[in-house]
């Protein structure tokens, strides 16, 4: 991509300079913007419609019209429209911002306020209404992905070693195929092959966090095979041959050389994967159903987790409310938490220790 | 992206360099991943039999039965639901699509090179929150502020047939669900269609502008249609997340078994997740089978939307002389 746009020297430029005749100054885009919005505010106060929302739209709006109108009358229908698409492009990527900075600020206001020691210590045996914690629902938590991990990593990994080392031929397509159709299943069908499979196969009712952990494991493991599998096509083929070269078997030199050059990508990719599936509540509400109290045993009894501990508090909460509602946002903020430096965390190794291909 | 791996390691068997006896390390490490190779494709199979299992009971007891014990004939039921789930899925989609193609291209080709990939991080950022999080988003905080636009959208484009009717009195609408839904895919689309720009010809992008295309018909004429495949594809499978998605529907929006085209009123339709997730905890019997009948429908569609998205990548990468 070349930024080739015009030299902006138009402002001090004197006005027959043929070459920047017909442009118009930077200052009119801002002079436009303040006036659109005074211009809707004003408006919307006197129609008595609306709120804050209605006033930034029409401003936006009258923003954009206005600022088209003036350019096709300076610059020309072409300029004119350039110019429109980069507001358009430049508006789009604003309106996304403000659902991230609404939620992030709506979680930070409403969970701050139990971000204490007791929410991390308590569980909610026995608490009525103010007090008690989510500490069951981190150790949940903790557990249940810890197990899926468990589970995903080695199958997904080594999928990944199949499909970039070996596989080939109809095997190799229909796994590649179906990796890409697990990567699609809802995250409730999965919780709901969890229920079906641990109810049929050990009896009814059977809710527990090993079967939490499974149906987390359907949705790890395509996540945890397609990451690996690009990272271990990156690795330079040289690499390999070298290795072959000084009569090193195929295992060895997937063990000791692949894997080692490609580690970082891989483990970030595991982290991100991990991220994805920590905040699922859908199937873990299904296959590791409810509790207020401690279970650390995955084998036997229900078991609480952090996204369905959010969902349980707000949707039945006692009386009063108030201090569940609080528990979920504190639940909400930490769980986002969670996330965000798991994000992070990945991001920051799959930069740091890239693997090195070669000449760059 | 391709890989020579095997190619070499073919060409080395052929020309003998290689034992004829294989090492034992060999065959356990190539039996371990085959196996999980096909593990996969097990586990797979084992979740459509197991659905397919406990779904049977709901689809093959009579209507009369599955009306007592049951939600009702099972058809009947589960239509309404499925249009439910489609309906806040295209809508999420009309909303979503043009911003995440106008974030992608703001990534792309707009922004400055340095703040590119932190601003790319930032939309990312999205996807970390948990789908219940963006739920309760939704219900405190973006709902209650759109009632206004509600009441003013039946009052000023109520001739619109979508917008008429009588106005939620708690923003707990399709409307608003759709919102949320577009948010929650917006990452995906986005990121998938900034690859897709950025992997455009940069050799056709710079012969446009050298003839004197402004930026905008650069973008029309060198950059969108190299990538329309790659942007379809992208629409499709924020699609299949928008018609999985569970909590944040479950929470926001206040939904019944029916069928109806009006997003603003208070009747909205349910979707399938949505209704599975509230109905599962209380649900006992024939209930749990017809619930899990309605996943294994939810299982198809969205198994058919991402096949969709799968073929067209594909068809394209055949004809695509970019790579």
């Amino acid at each position: 991509m070349s930024t080739a746009t015009a030299p902006r020297q138009s402002a001090q430029a004197p006005v027959d300079n043929p070459l920047t005749a017909g442009q118009l100054p930077s200052w009119v885009t801002i002079a436009v913007g303040v006036a659109a919005l005074a211009v809707s505010a004003l408006v919307f106060t006197l129609l008595d419609t609306g709120g804050i929302a209605l006033i930034v739209v029409g401003a936006v709006v009258l923003f954009l019209v206005v600022m088209h109108i003036i350019s096709l009358a300076v610059e020309g229908s072409r300029r004119a429209v350039d110019r429109l698409a980069k507001h358009v492009v430049v508006t789009m990527f604003l309106l996304a911002l403000l659902p991230l900075i609404s939620v992030t600020w709506t979680a930070l206001s409403h969970g701050i306020n139990r971000l204490d020691p007791e929410f991390f210590t308590y569980s909610m045996r026995n608490v009525v209404g103010a007090g008690g914690g989510a500490a069951h629902a981190v150790w949940g938590t903790l557990i249940i992905t810890g197990i899926a991990t468990l589970i995903s990593v080695p199958i997904g990994l080594l999928t990944a070693v199949y499909l970039a080392e070996y596989g080939r031929g109809a095997l190799a397509r229909s796994i590649t195929f179906f990796v890409d159709v697990m990567t699609g299943i809802p995250s409730i069908v999965a919780g709901l092959f969890a229920y079906a499979l641990f109810t049929l196969v050990f009896g009814p009712g059977t809710i527990n966090g090993i079967a939490g952990a499974v149906a987390l494991s359907v949705l790890m493991i395509p996540v945890v095979v397609r990451s690996t599998e690009e990272l271990l096509r990156i690795v330079p083929n040289e690499l390999r041959e070298a290795s072959y070269a000084l009569g090193v078997p195929k295992w060895k030199t997937i063990m000791r050389i692949v894997i080692p050059t490609a580690v970082s990508g891989i483990v970030a990719g595991v982290i991100l994967a991990l991220a994805r599936i920590m905040g699922e509540t859908a199937p873990l509400m299904i296959a590791a159903g409810f509790t207020q109290s401690m279970n650390t045993n995955p084998f036997s009894g229900q078991m609480m987790t952090l996204p369905v501990f959010v969902f349980d508090s707000y949707a039945r909460p006692g009386i009063p409310r108030e201090p569940f509602w609080d528990r979920a946002w504190t639940g909400s903020l930490t769980l986002i938490l969670i996330v965000m430096l798991l994000n992070l965390a990945g991001r920051f190794i799959a930069k740091r220790f890239a693997p090195k291909t070669g000449r760059k | 992206m391709s890989s020579t791996a095997p190619a070499a390691e073919s060409s080395a068997a052929s020309a003998g360099l290689v034992p004829t006896k294989p090492r034992i390390g060999d065959r356990v490490f190539q039996g371990l991943s085959t196996g999980s190779g096909i593990a996969i494709l097990v586990i797979l199979a084992l979740v459509a039999a197991f659905l397919v299992l406990r779904a049977f009971p709901a689809l093959t007891t009579d209507p009369a039965t599955l009306a007592a014990q049951g939600y009702g004939e099972f058809w009947s039921w589960v239509l309404p639901l499925a249009f439910g789930t489609v309906w806040a899925a295209i809508g999420a989609l009309v909303l979503a699509v043009p911003v995440a193609i106008g974030i992608a291209l703001f990534i792309s080709h707009y922004a400055p090179r340095r703040l590119a990939q932190g601003l790319g991080y930032t939309i990312d950022l999205l996807a970390a929150v948990p789908s219940v999080v963006f739920g309760l988003w939704g219900i405190f905080v973006l709902a209650p502020a759109l009632i206004p636009l509600h009441v003013w959208l039946t009052t000023y484009v109520g001739w619109f047939p979508l917008f008429s009717g009588q106005p939620s009195g708690t923003g707990r609408t399709i409307f608003t669900t759709s919102i949320v839904l577009a948010v929650m895919i917006l990452p995906i689309i986005t990121s998938l269609c900034r690859e897709v720009f950025l992997q455009a010809p940069n050799l056709h992008e710079e012969a446009a502008l050298a003839l004197g295309a402004t930026r905008w018909e650069m973008i029309r004429m060198a950059v969108l249609p190299f990538a329309r495949a790659g942007i379809v594809s992208a629409i499709m499978l924020g699609l299949g997340r928008a018609l999985g998605e569970t909590m944040a529907v479950a929470l926001v929006l206040s939904g019944q078994n029916r069928v109806d085209f009006q997003v603003l009123t208070a009747e909205n339709p349910n979707t399938i997740a949505a209704n599975i997730a509230l109905s599962f905890p209380e649900a006992y019997g024939l209930r749990i089978n017809q619930l899990i009948a309605s996943g294994l429908v939810l299982f198809v569609i969205t198994l058919a939307v991402n096949m969709l998205a799968r073929w067209i990548v594909a068809r394209r990468a055949q004809y695509s002389g970019a790579n």
